[in-house]
């Protein structure tokens, strides 16, 4: 692996990878407006969700942290953020956190616009054109791999991904952190099992107390609700594809974070506090993690998937790897590293990780991933319970 | 996927007596193993630890012979039996 990528210098020190323009609706009443700008300005992204209004507590708190932190991405050069005007989180409030990272924001409100929504477009396409042309005189520049937060997602797994692309993924985080970068591993619900081995992990004894009492607290909370996360895994598909216990499953997924130590267990959406590995509670839909780490500020995930998962980002190029054969031909498209060849052509995980490498640094390059070339853009942010399902009850 | 292991995974189906040669030992299949699905590398006894990535996976609930067919019939989670007696 070389040991430098060419990226986009940000203000703050950051370094991206891609160049973005992000169209970001503050509320779901206004995507519409949001998509049609995103349509006919060159380099841009609508990153649309079903939010922004109706919501309180820690549940509201995240989704302002996560729309704010993908903004925020260092793939991203500037942000116009659009409300409508009378939701909980205006576009004010949203343009206010963004402009912490010392970016190009603009916002307005539809409801202030003589022209409705139509009006409201014309607006955005005129203050996005001209971003587009500041952002296209940004050239790039080699930059180390220190600079680089990279993702670790698995999503569509199957029995083969623990033994093939999960260890190759391994090999490839350890050499990013071994260069002085940063790596995250999310999905708490995929480490039931092997918490332990997490611990025994951690840089010192607070972050191993950490990891031991964020998974107790949320095993121990959900029980109170009637709901046993250590009985859900392995699912079904899991037991026929060969996977027989929790911690077996486990252990394939956390081969994805490799040998390096742990440095603490980050909240969704939070940006590691300094380099290396890091631990993200979050619970594992895939789209939802790689939403988080976006939000972290991770420039790129790899996520491994078995049985072919299409799934993409609006500002982190997703690179795919599969070990499956049969995934690999029938999803051609869909997938970046064919790692099946560990079982058809008995090459190592080590020859993989190879390839994920070079992979890895051409798509820092710029080089597009199938995610990116199909237009997989789609965002989940976690919603977080703040009731008790008994509160419900009629 | 280490030395230690005392099970080993199918990377392809493989039928009933072939046998197969991990680490320097000759092991022959005492049923049809498909992908991704595991045998045992020894003759186990019920209560072994099973050590798949060098940790262990599960614990034996009968005794088990070189080249059976290890899953939920005759292994359990261990994790699952640890908190049941904590």
């Amino acid at each position: 692996m070389t040991e430098e990528f060419m990226g986009f210098p940000r203000p703050k020190g950051q370094v991206g990878i891609r160049n973005k323009i992000v169209i970001l609706p503050s509320v779901v009443c206004v995507n519409h407006v949001a998509q049609q700008i995103a349509k006919k300005v060159e380099n841009s992204v609508a990153i649309t969700h079903p939010l922004g209004c109706g919501q309180f507590g820690h549940d509201f708190n995240y989704t302002i942290k996560t729309l704010a932190g993908l903004a925020t991405n260092p793939n991203v050069f500037g942000v116009i953020v659009i409300g409508l005007g009378c939701e909980n989180l205006t576009s004010k409030k949203l343009a206010r956190q963004i402009k912490r990272a010392k970016k190009p924001v603009e916002f307005y409100d539809v409801q202030e616009i003589n022209g409705g929504t139509i009006g409201a477009i014309e607006k955005g396409v005129e203050i996005g054109k001209k971003m587009r042309e500041e952002s296209a005189e940004l050239k790039r520049e080699p930059f180390d791999f220190s600079n680089l937060i990279l993702g670790l997602e698995c999503g569509g797994s199957d029995s083969i991904s623990g033994i093939t692309a999960n260890p190759a993924v391994g090999i490839v985080s350890d050499k990013i952190v071994s260069l002085g970068g940063t790596s995250i591993l999310p999905e708490f619900t995929e480490w039931i099992g092997t918490e332990h081995l997490l611990m025994k992990r951690a840089v010192d004894q607070n972050v191993a107390d950490k990891i031991h009492s964020v998974m107790n607290s949320f095993l121990d909370s959900t029980m109170k609700i009637g709901i046993d996360f250590r009985g859900v895994q392995p699912t079904p598909g899991n037991i026929a594809g060969g996977l027989t216990t929790i911690e077996e499953k486990s252990l394939g997924t956390i081969a994805k974070a490799g040998k390096v130590p742990i440095q603490g267990v980050l909240e969704y959406s939070e940006a590691p506090k300094k380099k290396g590995l890091w631990l993200m509670f979050e619970p594992g839909l895939d789209v939802e993690s790689m939403t988080g780490l976006a939000a972290a500020g991770a420039q790129v995930i790899i996520m491994t998937t078995g049985r072919g998962s299409p799934t993409g980002n609006p500002v982190s190029p997703v690179i795919k790897i599969c070990g499956n054969p049969k995934t690999c031909d029938w999803m051609k498209c869909n997938i970046d590293v064919d790692a099946s060849s560990i079982i058809t052509e008995n090459k190592s995980v080590d020859d993989i990780a190879q390839i994920l490498g070079k992979k890895l640094i051409d798509v820092c390059n710029g080089e597009q991933t199938q995610a990116e070339v199909l237009g997989f853009e789609d965002i989940a942010i976690w919603r977080v319970m703040n009731f008790p399902f008994s509160a419900f009850k009629i | 996927m280490n030395r230690e292991d005392n099970c080993a995974t199918a990377l392809a189906t493989i039928s009933k007596d072939a046998e197969i040669e991990i680490n320097g030992t000759r092991i022959k299949l005492n049923e049809d193993i498909e992908i991704g699905h595991k045998i045992t590398l020894k003759d186990l006894k019920k209560g072994d630890l099973i050590l798949k990535y060098g940790e262990i996976i599960g614990i034996a609930i009968i005794d088990i012979k070189a080249g059976d067919w290890i899953h939920t019939h005759n292994i359990k989670s261990h994790y699952l039996e640890k908190i049941k007696n904590d």
